[in-house]
Parts: structure tokens; C-alpha cells; sequence
């Protein structure tokens, strides 16, 4: 069993077995202004959450010191990271964004077959888009069944992020953290503030 | 927000509420001017652009006032500390906003725009502000562990 995360600011993946899978890999995915907001969710989960395999940008400069400070002080599991180019920057075009994200969905591919993650666990940077749509067409191909989980950060109250939006389609659970999202999105889950 | 408060009244009417001690991080925006006779009489003002982490200055403040940035919103509430947001008008599409409004609409926070934030401080009643509850990450966990089947 396997747990991947992702970063936004750098693309990170992170891999762990758990107790009741076979061979599990789960993947989360973070941004790097949401990288606290995953860890806090992260530290709450059991050891059958592991490995970890964290997926960051490759433009990511201060995500890595967090995940790895966090990770020393969870000894039990070896977790690792993998960086991935960034699908697209702030402010990029939407036509370039469209190039950029169909790069970063080939250059995922080898990336998800690799790890089978059994979940994947992410919150909205720009790379958790297309390591979730190559593990979804990994699905699609009956290779690998990946759960995605989706958790829009708390910052977002009333609309989505453009992350969330794609991925409100291709997640298997979809949480937000404010109850009008809940409202417009009624495929959400809602449990409240969770960060 | 460094130039709402510094080259303004905000320094005298922090000190007529009894401040005594003004911290700025000024990132790298331009260091603040001394206002000569005007501000040297009110608070001491200290000067900083970066620090790895602001968590010491926010344990050691008894008010924040901060940008609407989400990062900065929440590490002050989760210290307890009071906060005045000040919101900048020429970035009203911006989505932090989002949360720096829904924080006030729940009685979390204070909010001002730059042209009242002098206001702001002379009129506000921290006491009235409600405690900011921790988030429950708890409840994400027992939810994935149900639907994983890890239960």
C-alpha cells in the first residue's frame, strides 16, 4: 500500500503501505502556500498510511524543509519525494496552460504507473492536476484503482480553485471546509473546518 | 499595510490605546521613513523585512494587524492574538479576501480598509472578538479511515 503528496509551489509524491491493502501507494498532493494545511491533515492519520511519497513542483523551494522536518518526526515509515514540472504558473495563459498541462500529465504517467498509489491525497497546487488525471486514466486502463481525495483549502470560502474545479469531477471524495461550497457543490463532502 | 500605518496617525492612536511597542515586517517593500517630530513621541518602532518564522513576534504581540492573507490570518488566530485585517481595495478580485471577510462576518476578526484603519484602532473593542475554535483534523481522519475500510 502506498500514499503519494503533491505540492504545488514544487510537485511532491509520497508513498505508503498500509496494513489491510496488498500493495498500496498513496498520493498527496499540497501546494506550497497549502503545504502547512496538508501536513496538519496528515498528522492525524494512522501509520496504515504509509509510505508516503510526496510530489512537489519543481519550482517548489520551501516545501521540501516542512515535509522533510514533519517526516523525521514520524519515524515509523520511509517516505520519499519526486518532483514533477509545474502544470502552470500563476498567471500563464489558459491556451499555454493547456500545453504545459498535457507535458505534465505524460511526464506524470511513468510517475503514477511507478508508485500505484492506493490514494491520493491532495489540496490544489497546479501539479496534483495531472498526477490525479494520469492516476484516473491509469483507472480507466484497469492497471491501477486509485482513490482520489480531494481537500480544498480553507482559504476558499466561497468559489473553488481552478484545481478544485477540475478535480470536483475526477475525485472519488471531494471535501471542502465552508458550508456554502457545500451548498453549491452538493457532490461535497462537508465535516466541518478540518486544518 | 506598512503604509497605512507607519507615515500615518495609526503610531498615536496605538499609543493612546496604550501600545508601546510598534513591529513592522516590511518585506521588501521600502523601509519606512522616520516622520520627523510626528511619530518619535508615540510608539518605539522596530524594523525587520523577513524572519524565517514570525511565530516569536506573534507569541510576544497583544495585536496583530495584517494583509488578508490566509497564512498570516490563521497563524494569528490559532496564537489567540487579536487581529485587525486591512484589506487593499485595489485588489478586490483577489480569493483571499474570501476568507479575511468570512472571518469577520463570524466574529473572528476586525477589518478596515487603509483610509479607516486609524478609526479602526480608536474605536475597537478587542473584548468583543470571539475565540478562533482549532480546526479538527481528527474528523478528516476517521472519515477516510470509513470509507477505506481501516475501521
Amino acid at each position: 500500500a502506498g500514499l503519494f503528496v503533491l505540492s504545488a509551489h514544487s510537485g511532491y509524491i509520497a508513498v505508503a503501505d498500509t496494513v489491510v491493502a496488498d500493495t498500496a501507494c498513496s498520493l498527496f498532493c499540497f501546494t506550497g502556500g497549502h503545504t502547512t494545511e496538508i501536513l496538519r491533515l496528515l498528522s492525524c492519520l494512522s501509520e496504515s498510511y504509509s509510505p508516503r511519497h510526496y510530489v512537489l513542483a519543481d519550482s517548489d523551494k520551501m516545501s521540501e524543509a516542512k515535509i522533510r522536518s514533519f517526516e523525521q518526526k514520524r519515524a515509523e515509515t520511509f517516505s520519499n519525494l519526486d518532483r514533477i514540472p509545474r502544470s502552470r504558473e500563476v498567471r500563464q495563459s489558459w491556451i499555454s496552460s493547456v500545453v504545459t498541462t498535457l507535458y505534465s500529465i505524460l511526464y506524470s504517467l511513468p510517475l503514477t504507473y511507478k508508485r500505484k498509489p492506493d490514494l491520493i491525497l491532495c489540496n490544489g497546487p497546479g501539479t496534483c492536476v495531472p498526477v490525479c488525471l494520469s492516476a484516473f486514466l491509469l483507472g480507466l486502463l484497469r492497471i491501477k484503482r486509485t482513490i482520489i481525495v480531494y481537500v480544498e483549502s480553507i482559504c476558499r470560502v466561497e468559489t473553488l480553485s481552478l484545481s478544485g474545479k477540475i478535480l470536483y469531477y475526477f475525485s472519488d471524495y471531494f471535501i471542502v471546509q465552508w458550508p456554502d461550497l457545500k451548498k453549491k457543490y452538493p457532490k461535497s463532502v462537508y465535516l466541518g473546518r478540518i486544518v | 499595510v506598512i503604509l497605512c500605518i507607519h507615515p500615518s496617525r495609526a503610531p498615536q492612536a496605538l499609543q493612546s490605546r496604550g501600545y508601546q511597542r510598534l513591529v513592522l515586517q516590511v518585506g521588501r517593500g521600502s523601509l519606512p521613513q522616520a516622520q520627523p517630530g510626528s511619530s518619535s513621541s508615540a510608539v518605539a518602532v522596530e524594523v525587520f523585512r523577513f524572519k524565517e518564522s514570525l511565530a516569536e513576534e506573534l507569541q510576544r504581540a497583544d495585536l496583530v494587524i495584517s494583509h488578508a492573507g490566509a497564512g498570516s490570518c490563521l497563524e494569528t488566530l490559532e496564537k489567540g492574538k487579536p487581529l485587525i485585517v486591512v484589506i487593499n481595495d485595489k485588489l478586490m478580485d483577489n480569493h483571499q479576501l474570501e476568507l479575511a471577510k468570512q472571518l469577520h462576518r463570524d466574529g473572528y476578526v476586525l477589518y478596515c480598509n487603509c483610509s479607516t484603519l486609524v478609526e479602526t484602532l480608536q474605536s475597537m473593542n478587542l473584548s468583543a472578538l470571539k475565540p478562533f475554535p482549532p480546526g479538527q483534523p481528527e474528523k478528516f481522519a476517521s472519515f477516510l479511515d470509513k470509507v477505506l475500510g481501516l475501521q
